[in-house]
C-alpha cells in the first residue's frame, strides 16, 4: 500500500449487541498501532464520535434490529458508508436476542414489566415503559441483512479477534479474505 | 373409554391384527368415532404391539386424520386455484358465518367443523366440499347456508345431498353422489363400447411372454405423468426373483386440477380391475391392490359391489377363465390424503400402513416394492391402455397419437371456459385445440400437467400434448386474462406444495415454504430482481430431491418466470437498492403500541 | 470372502467390496463425502441429500448408493459443492441454531459443515419457527428448535425389546420428532448417551450432560470434518 494513500474511515455501532465484538476488536492488541495507521475512526463507541462527521468507508455494525432507534442507525450508516459489514452473530441473524422472536412480543413485555418473576413490587402501576424518549420495541428481532443490504459477514460470538483484523486489512487493502480454520468459529 | 377399546379390538380384529394395515384400521375406527384421540392412538397401538409413535407418525401424516373431534359434519372446503376461480371465498364466508366459526374450527354447539383442503378431484364442479365424506358439488353461498342449517335441523348427510344424484353411475344405489361425470369428448381407448372380460378371454389363450411383447409393442408409457414404458415394468417385475409379487393400481390422483381417475372409476372401473389382472397374468401376481385417495372414499361401497360383481363372474378369484392356476384378487385401499402417495414407493409405503414417504431407488418397486416384494404399479389409465391393446392389438394402438406418444389421453380440462370435464384425445393435440373445444376464450396462461407441469402463455398454445412436447398427467386448467396470475395461481400452487411435502428431504421440506414467504412479497410489491433470481437458482437445488414432487415443486414459480417474466418485473418494489423493501417498520411496531395501549 | 468391484472415483480406479456403501467406499479410498443424516451402523435413509454425488452423471445421494463395476462417480464438481454449501444454509436459516448457546456447539456437525463451506450468514429467509424445548422425559431433553429432522435417533435408537423410540410426527416444514413415552420409560444412561450421540446437532441431550469439554479442545476446534480422511 502506497504511503500516501488516504486512510481508510471507519464507523462503528451496537445495535442489539453487547458490545463483545467491539471488545473482541480491541483484542487485536498491539495490531491496534497498525491499525490508527490504516484507518481513521468517526462516529464509533470507540472514540466517542457520536454523529456521523463525514462520509465512511467501511462501517461496522454488531447486533441485530430489535427497537426502532436500532433501524434508525443501521439506516443511517447504510446511508454514510460505502461498505457494510455485518459483525457477529446478532448482527447476521439475530443472535441470542432473537431467542424471543418464537414469542409474540407482547408475551414478552408481560413477562419482562407484568409477570415475570422479578417483576415482585416493582412496578405497582403494572406499566410496561413507553415513553415517547424510549424507542420502539419491534415485533421481532431482525437480522441487518433484512434490513439494508449488507456487503459483508463476519461470524462468531463474537468473532476472533483475528477474523476481525484479517477482514479489516483485506478491505482497506482490497484484498480477498481467506479465514484461518481458527479464526473461523459461530461460537 | 370402553366405546374406544370395543371399537379398536373389533376394526384391528377385521383387519388380522396386522399392522400394515394400519392405514384400513385408522379410516375405519375415524369413521366410528369421529376422530383419532390420543387414547384412540394409544389404544390402536397396543392392539396391534406397535409403539404409539408409530401409530402416531402415520396418523399425524394425512391430511384427513384428525386428533380432535371434527364436529357431527366435517365440511373440508376445497381451495385449489380452479376452487377459487369459482367463488369459493365467498362459499368459505357463507359456511363461516352460518357455523358461526372459522376455519380450523368446530361450532361451538359440536355440529359443525369447517376445514380447508386440497384439490378433491371436482374441479370441473367447484366450488365443491367433502362432507363427512360425501361431495358437495357447485357450491353457492346460498347453499351452504342451506347446508349448515339442515345439519343444525338433525338430517343425515343423505337427506342433505337429496336425491338429484350425477349422470351415469353416480346415480348408482351403491355411489348415489351429486357429482357429474361432464365427460365431453368419448375417445377409444377409455370411453369406447366395453365388455368386461373380453380381454382377459384373449389372455388367457397367450404366455405371459407375450402380454409384455404386445404391450411393448403397443409402446404403452404410464399415464400418471412420468411416462415410463410400461412392457418394460411389467417385464421388470416378471423376470424379479420371487414366487410372491403384487400389482397395485394407483388411484391416488392428487396433482391440482385432475379428476379423470374418478370418473373412469365411476365409469370403468371393471376395465381397471380387468388391466390389472391382465398385468397380474403377465408379472405372475396373485394379489392386487386398487390405491384410492381417500377424496374418493364415497365411492368405496361401490367398488367393493364391482369387485364382487367380478369375482362372480369368474374375472377374479380362482381359474380366471377357466385357466388353471390363474389366480388374482384385488383388494381396496384407501388413503388418507397425502399428494406425495401418488409417488409409487410413497403410495406403497402408504399401503404397509406407514408414512408414505418415498423410497430411496434402487431397489425399485419393480425388484423390492409392497412388503419387499416385487410390485408393479400402474395408472388408472394406463391399465385401460392395456386392457385395449390386448384386445385391439398394437398395430391399432400404434395407429393413434404421435410417432414417440401412442395412444390416448384423458385430460381433465377446468378453468376459465365454457365445457369444463373430461376430454379423451389422441396425443398431439395441440393446446389450442382444446381450449377451442372447451369454449376458453381470452386466455392468459394454460397450466399443463397441474402445479408440477408449466404453466404457458398463448405464444406457446400451438404446442402439442405429447411424451416429446407438453407431457400431462391430465390436468389442463385453463386461465383466464382477467386473473392475477402469481396471486390466484401460482400463489396458491406454492402454499400446496408447503402443505404436502412429505417433509424428508431438505430442500423440499424448507425450500417449499421458504419459496412461498419470497413469493408473497414479490406479490405484495415488495419483492427485489434478486428475490426472483434467488427463486430461479432455488429450482437447482430442488433437483436432488428424492421424489418428483420435491424436484417439481419450484415448477410453478420457475416456468411462469421464464414465460410471463413481465407480470414478475411489474411487481418488483421500486427505490433504492441499498435498502430491503420487504422490511416495514410502521408493520414491526404495531405490535408494541399495540402491547402499550397506543394502537 | 467377498469380491471386489472396481470403480472409478473423482477419475481414480478404486477398489470396494462388493455392496459397500459409496461413503464408506470412498472414505476407505481417501475421499470425503459429507453427510449429516448418514451414521455408521444404521440404515441410510437419503434424507439431508448433503453426499449428492454424480454416479454415471446422475445426481444420487452416496449413503444410499452401493458401488458397483464399473461405476464412474464424481464426488466433488463446483456444482456439487455449491449445493452442499446451501444444503447447510437451509439448515441453519429453517430452524432456529443459536449456537453460542448449544450445548453441542464445536461438536455439531452441521456447524462443522458450516465451517468446511465457509458459511457465513445463510442465503436464505431465517423462518423463526416457533418450536418446543420438551423436558418431561427423566433422561432426555429435546430441544426442537436445534432439530434438522435427520432421523438418525428414529433409525439408530431402539429399546431393549427392539422397539422405535423416536420417531417423526406430521409432514412437511410442520415434521417433529417424537418420544414415545412407553418405549423409552426405561432407557439407561448408556442409551440416553448413545442417543446424544447420535443426534449431529444438540436436539438430544442427556439430561445432567453438556458443556464438558472447554472451547478450544472440542472436536471441531482441534481439526476440521473430514480431515480425517486422508487420501
Amino acid at each position: 500500500m502506497s504511503a500516501k494513500a488516504p486512510k481508510k474511515i471507519v464507523a462503528t455501532t451496537s445495535l442489539a449487541g453487547c458490545f463483545g465484538c467491539h471488545m473482541s476488536l480491541l483484542d487485536i492488541d498491539e495490531r491496534i498501532l497498525d491499525l490508527i495507521e490504516l484507518v481513521e475512526f468517526n462516529k464509533s463507541p470507540f472514540d466517542d464520535i457520536k454523529t456521523f462527521t463525514k462520509e465512511c468507508d467501511i462501517g461496522l455494525i454488531e447486533g441485530g434490529c430489535c427497537n426502532d432507534e436500532n433501524v434508525h442507525v443501521l439506516t443511517e450508516f447504510r446511508k454514510r458508508c460505502k461498505v457494510l459489514v455485518a459483525v457477529g452473530e446478532c448482527a447476521l441473524m439475530g443472535g441470542l436476542p432473537a431467542l424471543r422472536n418464537v414469542l409474540p412480543l407482547k408475551e414478552c413485555l408481560e413477562e419482562a414489566y407484568l409477570n415475570g418473576p422479578t417483576v415482585a413490587d416493582g412496578n405497582p402501576d403494572k406499566i410496561i415503559p413507553h415513553d415517547p424518549d424510549l424507542p420502539k420495541i419491534l415485533n421481532r428481532v431482525y437480522p441487518c441483512h433484512e434490513v439494508v443490504k449488507i456487503d459483508y459477514f463476519l461470524p462468531g460470538c463474537p468473532p476472533s479477534a483475528d477474523l476481525i483484523w484479517d477482514a479489516l486489512v483485506a478491505l482497506v487493502t482490497g484484498q480477498e479474505l481467506d479465514p484461518s480454520y481458527r479464526s473461523f468459529k459461530f461460537d | 373409554m370402553p366405546a374406544i377399546a370395543q371399537t379398536v379390538k373389533q376394526v384391528v380384529a377385521r383387519y388380522g391384527g396386522d399392522a400394515t394395515r394400519l392405514m384400513d384400521v385408522l379410516i375405519d375406527v375415524q369413521d366410528e368415532l369421529g376422530c383419532l384421540s390420543h387414547v384412540t392412538a394409544a389404544r390402536i397401538a397396543d392392539v396391534l404391539g406397535i409403539p404409539q409413535v408409530d401409530v402416531e407418525q402415520t396418523t399425524s401424516f394425512y391430511h384427513f386424520f384428525a386428533r380432535e373431534p371434527r364436529g357431527k359434519f366435517a365440511v373440508y372446503l376445497n381451495d385449489s386455484v380452479v376452487a377459487e376461480f369459482c367463488g369459493r371465498a365467498e362459499v368459505a364466508q357463507a359456511f363461516e358465518e352460518a357455523a358461526g366459526c372459522k376455519f380450523g374450527e368446530v361450532s361451538a354447539d359440536g355440529v359443525v367443523g369447517l376445514f380447508h383442503t386440497a384439490c378433491i378431484g371436482m374441479s370441473d364442479q367447484e366450488p365443491a366440499a367433502l362432507v363427512n365424506g360425501q361431495v358437495f358439488p357447485k357450491l353457492t353461498p346460498e347453499k351452504a347456508r342451506e347446508l349448515v342449517a339442515g345439519m343444525r335441523a338433525g338430517r343425515t348427510v343423505e337427506e342433505l345431498k337429496g336425491d338429484q344424484y350425477g349422470d351415469g353411475q353416480n346415480a348408482h344405489p351403491e355411489v348415489r353422489a351429486l357429482v357429474h361425470n361432464h365427460v365431453r369428448r368419448r375417445g377409444v381407448m377409455v370411453f369406447d363400447h366395453y365388455r368386461p372380460g373380453e380381454a382377459l378371454a384373449k389372455v388367457v389363450k397367450m404366455s405371459s411372454g407375450e402380454v409384455i411383447a404386445a404391450v411393448k409393442a403397443a409402446s404403452v408409457r404410464g399415464r400418471g405423468g412420468a411416462g415410463f414404458p410400461t412392457g418394460m415394468k411389467w417385464d421388470f417385475a416378471r423376470r424379479a426373483a420371487g414366487d410372491v409379487k403384487y400389482v397395485f393400481c394407483n388411484a391416488d390422483e392428487g396433482e391440482p386440477g385432475t379428476f379423470k381417475d374418478r370418473v373412469i372409476l365411476t365409469e370403468r372401473p371393471q376395465m381397471v380391475i380387468e388391466g390389472m389382472a391382465i398385468a397380474a397374468f403377465a408379472v405372475g401376481a396373485r394379489r392386487g391392490v386398487l390405491y384410492v385417495r381417500h377424496e374418493y372414499l364415497y365411492l368405496r361401497a361401490y367398488l367393493e359391489h364391482v369387485l364382487a360383481d367380478l369375482r362372480a363372474q369368474g374375472l377374479l378369484g380362482t381359474a380366471i377363465g377357466g385357466l388353471a392356476g390363474f389366480d388374482f384378487d384385488v383388494s381396496l385401499q384407501f388413503g388418507g390424503g397425502a399428494y406425495v402417495c401418488g409417488e409409487e414407493s410413497a403410495l406403497i409405503e402408504s399401503a404397509e400402513g406407514k408414512r408414505g414417504e418415498p423410497r430411496d431407488r434402487p431397489p425399485f418397486p419393480v425388484e423390492k416394492g409392497y412388503l419387499q416384494k416385487p410390485t408393479v404399479v400402474n395408472n388408472v389409465e394406463t391399465l385401460c391402455s392395456a386392457v385395449q391393446v390386448l384386445l385391439k392389438g398394437p398395430e391399432w394402438y400404434n395407429r393413434l397419437g404421435t410417432e414417440k406418444s401412442k395412444g390416448t389421453k384423458v385430460l381433465c380440462v377446468s378453468g376459465d371456459c365454457d365445457r369444463p370435464g373430461i376430454y379423451e384425445v389422441e396425443w398431439g393435440f395441440s393446446v389450442n385445440d382444446i381450449l377451442k373445444e372447451a369454449g376458453a376464450r381470452d386466455v392468459q396462461a394454460v397450466q399443463v400437467g397441474g402445479p408440477s407441469g408449466a404453466c404457458i402463455g398463448p405464444d406457446e398454445f400451438n404446442r402439442v400434448l405429447a411424451y416429446e412436447d407438453l407431457a400431462t398427467g391430465g390436468s389442463f386448467i385453463v386461465v383466464g386474462k382477467h386473473r392475477d396470475l402469481l396471486k390466484d395461481v401460482v400463489l396458491n400452487f406454492a402454499r400446496f406444495f408447503r402443505e404436502e411435502s412429505c417433509g424428508s428431504c431438505v430442500p423440499c421440506r424448507a425450500l417449499t415454504g421458504m419459496a412461498q414467504v419470497v413469493l408473497e412479497r414479490i406479490v405484495a410489491g415488495k419483492g427485489t430482481a434478486e428475490d426472483v433470481e434467488r427463486l430461479r437458482a432455488w429450482q437447482k437445488i430442488m433437483r436432488n430431491n428424492r421424489c418428483g414432487l420435491g424436484q417439481t415443486a419450484l415448477n410453478p414459480i420457475v416456468t411462469t418466470i421464464q414465460n410471463f417474466r413481465p407480470l414478475y418485473a411489474a411487481r418488483l418494489a421500486p427505490g433504492d437498492p441499498r435498502f430491503v423493501p420487504s422490511f416495514d417498520l410502521a408493520a414491526a411496531i404495531r405490535d408494541y403500541d399495540a402491547a402499550v395501549g397506543k394502537g | 470372502m467377498a469380491s471386489f468391484v472396481r470403480f472409478t472415483l473423482d477419475g481414480k480406479t478404486c477398489l470396494a467390496e462388493e455392496g459397500a456403501q459409496l461413503v464408506a467406499a470412498a472414505r476407505e479410498a481417501g475421499v470425503f463425502i459429507p453427510t449429516l443424516c448418514n451414521y455408521p451402523g444404521i440404515p441410510p435413509k437419503g434424507a439431508c441429500r448433503i453426499c449428492t454425488v454424480l454416479v454415471n452423471g446422475i445426481p444420487q445421494t452416496a449413503c444410499t448408493t452401493k458401488v458397483a463395476e464399473d461405476m464412474n462417480v464424481a464426488t466433488s464438481t463446483p456444482e456439487l459443492e455449491a449445493f452442499r454449501k446451501s444444503v447447510v444454509e437451509i439448515l441453519f436459516a429453517e430452524g432456529n441454531h443459536l449456537c453460542p448457546s448449544c450445548e453441542r456447539s464445536g461438536n455439531c456437525e452441521l456447524q462443522a459443515l458450516a465451517y468446511r463451506y465457509r458459511v457465513t450468514v445463510s442465503s436464505f429467509p431465517y423462518l423463526f419457527p416457533k418450536r418446543d424445548v420438551e423436558a418431561w422425559h427423566p433422561k432426555l431433553v429435546k430441544d426442537h428448535n436445534r432439530c434438522i429432522q435427520c432421523k438418525r435417533c428414529i433409525r439408530g435408537i431402539h429399546n431393549a425389546e427392539g422397539h422405535a423410540i423416536f420417531a417423526f410426527g406430521k409432514r412437511g416444514d410442520k415434521v417433529v420428532i417424537n418420544i414415545d413415552p412407553d418405549t423409552s420409560k426405561d432407557i439407561d444412561d448408556e442409551l440416553a448417551q448413545r442417543a446424544m450421540d447420535i443426534c449431529p446437532v444438540g436436539a438430544i441431550l442427556r439430561k445432567g450432560k453438556g458443556f464438558d469439554v472447554p472451547i478450544g479442545r472440542r472436536t471441531y476446534d482441534r481439526a476440521p470434518i473430514g480431515s480425517e480422511v486422508r487420501p
